[in-house]
């Protein structure tokens, strides 16, 4: 009964988001307040009716309802509660749902707290994400039903993939989505504002909120998608140039340089056109994201189940939003009048190089990720493109925008001097620049390239305190706009995650080793010995479990714990990595196959600065939600007060 | 402890049951740790040609073990790392390297993330160029310098 | 000149769906991962597995399999048939199985094989390019490789293989 009601809802969702996708659009040409006012109810009626589809299939997981197809095919009730509720998620209809959810949440948020827009901006903004939300509901309900039953009813079911049985992986989606459909906000103001004919600096402090707060969820979607990669699949690695992962680097790039154009819309009535695109393309790309996961084009090693009729339908979606989007910008973007004027060397040049050279980087990853397909339908050729490619090409155009990150701040709007700030920015260059030779002498003399990495993440964190501490010095600290703070925070951690991968991915040490149980090596400084390995029963896997005990100058140092485990019912083994951090370094074990006869496969890595990549990552997402809290950003706080802006700075 | 070692037993019997190891494995591992560095670094230019993305040194796939051994036996020989990656290639094509070669038919690959940026860069300088702003205002004058600061030094509390 | 740079996201954009719509409707396998053999002469084959039947006149089939692989077994009959029927030369080359689990597994099916050779460490695989089992070479009287394919033989497969087989002999 149940999954009825939820499948109802859904379908009740759909035609109230076709109701929402129309009418108020007709309310906003024709000035009716009423039909305006029809898109925040139905907003909230849709957002009422998807959360009660998602909460009946959610009770489908919880109680292993087994007649309903998508439960049998991805739970089993012998699964820890936790993974019964994220796997609502961890397949292709529960995650479609999951997307058509926060796409209403987020259409519900407009509604309530977008009070101080336009009415008619308000209006279109809820139509145009209403249209969105269309063709999701539409995609669930005619591809993707995850109600559909089963008769009759198995009395178990296949069980969850092992590998999304992790906490780090149950929360990685949501997170990832809340990116990618908060980027569908930023999308409808962008077409809702081409539809009026105007950007200003309102409109730009209206979107900003809701693009950070896309961007903020995205960074720790990606974050958590590596650190998952980095302790799940055994050696330590945390970012491979996927497919998927770059799905979703893209976006996150279009957003970063999104939220920087719209600074310059907001303060200087400039780069409109620009930012609008941006807006565009930022939502456009996470749609591309999940076209490439879903529809089997590229293979990877994350892509759910694909079906080509999926393929089909998300294509045609794509074309809709992306090419509708992009030719009503064709054709209204000249018409935004260009704002105000200003030197090459200013703080909009140094946004503008900003917004180059991460649209540079973006344009690398999508190139190197579709090049394969581009040139195999051309040519039958096979190419491969993989981390030692964008090692070579992404990487290199890094330097620059790094360089260029810690000067932009000390530039004048209009019109600056370059040489005062880089005298300003002497200190700070003078540390990296040691911490660069240190690092290249002292570390590891053959990596020359990592220690000029080295020296960059020391830059941008040097750097970025510089500026932070001027503003301090000059006394600015208590006046100072939590957006400003927000900046100093993301990019000091921005200098963290550098230090945390150079270090990680060129000054790591290993062991592999076969040892049998009271065998004993040396690693990085430290003795090994294997202790024991014993046999284990987890709630729905087995599994056995090394003891391995670390000693530093003899005396007890640590344990490691690595388990091998075998999932019982998907018959498929997994590695349970066992970590031991100090925040400067992990120590990692893993253990591989053998018996007490032969021995056990045992490998320790040393992985210096690997949580600042995470951490970085996660101080660079809060310093966004730092600058989300700034006064005069928060949702709809100024109602159309440019005057007070200009002033303000 | 019989149920104890009848548990034992059990385990051991489903974990040898699934297919083994993670990536390379010691029993593979060169003794000389230097030609042992370059079959890593080596390992992980490859791309296991039945995984879906993942390098060869990455890999527990059959062949993935078998090319991790090739390589090896290759520099044992003698072999340059660019012979062992030629040999590859003439088994597996172009599509073994995670790094595509510069051809006549990546060029594009390669040049593309530059090109756009010498483009959009060059379309800017441009921009820029033609806007050539209004001429900055006159440098003030001796005279108008000290009417600022005292205007500015009366405003100081 | 302006305008055409607010028309370029649009015509990326076509551009792009373009490929995707055509790599969707042309049913492309993005897992295939091409062969490099086709059209080059075939790998020599140790001892005397290749003597006599590889560059003899003749178009040659080699086969590599296991008796532990699933789509072997399924495309075993198409074997059993080319060589009943058309009397096709066939080298069996089974890739990391045991020798008594291989010979058990033919004598249960038949077998079609005009020499069978084992490659138990898949030493001869690597130089033939093999990914993994089943996978099929056609070498032509030249010694030339004609055809390669990577999984299982079947019946439309037969359609390519039979021309180049009778055309050769």
């Amino acid at each position: 009964m149940i999954p009825e009601l939820g499948h109802y809802a859904l379908i009740l969702a759909l035609a109230v988001a076709i109701v929402q996708g129309t009418l108020p659009f007709v309310g906003a040409a024709r000035g009716d307040i009423r039909l305006m006012a029809l898109g925040r109810s139905a907003a909230l009626t849709q957002a009422f009716l998807v959360i009660g589809a998602f909460l009946a299939l959610t009770q489908a997981y919880v109680t292993s309802d087994f007649s309903v197809a998508n439960v049998v095919a991805n739970s089993h009730s012998a699964k820890p509660l936790i993974y019964k509720i994220s796997g609502v998620w961890g397949n292709h209809e529960g995650s479609m749902l999951l997307w058509a959810l926060i796409l209403s949440l987020f259409g519900a948020a407009v509604a309530l707290f977008g009070n101080n827009l336009p009415d008619s901006l308000r209006a279109r903004v809820l139509g145009v994400q209403a249209l969105i939300g269309v063709g999701f509901l539409a995609f669930i309900l005619f591809t993707s039903n995850p109600f559909e039953r089963v008769s009759p009813a198995p009395p178990d079911g296949n069980g969850l993939n092992p590998l999304l049985q992790d906490p780090g992986l149950a929360f990685h989606p949501p997170m990832l989505y809340l990116g990618y459909v908060g980027f569908s906000v930023t999308y409808a103001f962008a077409i809702a504002a081409l539809l009026e004919g105007r950007v200003d600096a309102a409109w730009a402090r209206w979107v900003r909120p809701w693009t950070l707060a896309a961007w903020c969820f995205l960074t720790c979607g990606i974050a958590l998608g590596s650190w998952w990669s980095y302790y799940i699949l055994g050696w330590g690695g945390f970012w491979f140039w996927d497919p998927v992962e770059n799905a979703s680097l893209m976006p996150w790039l279009a957003g970063t340089a999104l939220l920087h154009s719209a600074i310059v819309v907001e303060k200087r009535d400039a780069l409109k056109s620009w930012t609008v695109l941006l807006a565009i393309l930022a939502f456009s790309l996470s749609l591309l994201g999940t076209f490439l996961v879903r529809s089997g084009v590229l293979t990877s090693v994350h892509a759910f189940a694909t079906d080509p009729a999926r393929g089909i339908f998300i294509l045609g979606f794509l074309l809709l939003v992306t090419g509708g989007g992009l030719a009503l910008y064709a054709w209204q973007a000249p018409k935004l009048a260009g704002g105000g004027l200003f030197q090459p060397i200013s703080r909009e040049g140094g946004l503008i190089l900003n917004n180059l050279l991460l649209c540079t980087l973006a344009a690398t990853v999508l190139l190197g990720t579709l090049y394969p397909l581009f040139l195999d339908l051309t040519t039958g050729n096979k190419v491969s493109v993989g981390p030692p490619f964008f090692n070579v090409t992404f990487v290199p155009i890094c330097a620059p925008l790094f360089a260029a990150l810690c000067v932009g701040p000390f530039l004048n709007w209009k019109r600056a001097e370059l040489w005062p700030a880089l005298v300003r920015l002497r200190a700070a260059f003078a540390v990296s620049a040691i911490a660069a030779i240190i690092a290249g002498v002292a570390v590891d003399g053959r990596a020359t390239l990592a220690a000029i990495a080295f020296g960059f993440g020391v830059w941008l964190i040097a750097g970025s305190l510089t500026e932070f501490l001027g503003r301090v010095r000059r006394g600015r600290l208590a006046t100072m706009p939590r957006s400003a703070i927000g900046m100093s925070i993301s990019h000091t951690a921005l200098g963290f995650v550098v230090l945390g991968a150079v270090a990680t991915a060129a000054w790591n040490h290993e062991l592999i080793r076969t040892m049998r149980i009271g065998d004993t090596a040396a690693f990085a400084g430290l003795g090994v010995r294997l202790d024991s390995v014993v046999p284990l029963q987890g709630p729905n896997y087995v599994a056995e479990r090394a003891s391995i005990t670390l000693t530093r100058d003899g005396r007890f140092f640590t344990t490691l714990t690595p388990e091998r485990r075998l999932f019982t019912v998907q018959q498929r083994q997994l590695a349970e990595t066992s970590i031991h951090t100090n925040l400067l370094r992990d120590i990692y074990g893993t253990l591989g196959e053998g018996d007490a006869a032969k021995g056990w496969t045992v490998r320790l890595y040393w992985n210096p600065l690997a949580p600042w990549i995470w951490l970085g990552a996660g101080l660079c997402a809060f310093g966004g939600f730092v600058s989300l809290s700034d006064r005069r950003l928060r949702i709809g706080a100024p109602r159309r007060s440019r005057a007070t802006v200009q002033v303000a700075e | 402890m019989r149920s104890f070692a009848a548990l034992r037993t059990t385990i051991m019997l489903l974990l040898a049951l699934v297919t083994p190891a993670l990536a390379v494995e010691p029993s593979e591992m060169l003794k000389d740790p230097a030609l042992e560095a370059r079959a890593r670094e080596i390992g992980r230019a490859l791309r296991c040609v039945v995984c879906q993305n993942q390098a060869v040194d990455d890999s527990n796939a059959e062949v993935a073990h078998d090319m991790r051994r090739a390589v090896r036996e290759r520099l044992a020989a003698g072999d340059s790392d660019r012979q062992v990656m030629d040999f590859m290639v003439a088994r597996y094509g172009d599509y073994v390297l995670l790094k595509p070669p510069f051809k006549s038919d990546t060029w594009l690959l390669w040049l593309g993330g530059p090109l756009v940026l010498l483009l959009a860069g060059s379309a800017l300088l441009l921009a820029a160029r033609k806007r050539k702003l209004e001429p900055p205002p006159a440098p003030l004058t001796d005279e108008e310098r000290a009417r600022l600061s005292a205007l500015l030094g009366e405003r100081k509390p | 000149m302006n305008r055409f740079l607010f028309v370029l996201p649009l015509l990326t954009l076509a551009i792009l769906a373009g490929f995707f719509g055509w790599s969707l409707l042309s049913g492309r396998d993005p897992a295939s991962i091409g062969s490099v053999m086709v059209g080059r002469s075939a790998p020599t084959l140790p001892g005397q597995l290749g003597e006599g039947l590889i560059k003899a006149g003749k178009p040659v089939l080699v086969n590599f399999f296991a008796s532990w692989c699933a789509p072997c077994l399924a495309e075993h009959p198409m074997f059993e048939r080319l060589k009943s029927r058309e009397g096709a030369t066939i080298i069996g080359i089974a890739w990391k199985d045991k020798p008594e689990a291989t010979r058990a597994w033919l004598q249960r099916l038949g077998d079609p094989f005009t020499r069978l050779g084992f490659d138990q460490d898949g030493k001869i695989a690597l130089d033939w390019g093999l990914s993994g089992v089943p996978e099929t070479y056609l070498i032509d009287a030249q010694g030339i490789v004609r055809l390669h394919f990577r999984g299982p033989i079947t019946e439309r497969d037969l359609g390519t293989i039979l021309p180049l087989l009778r055309g050769g002999s």
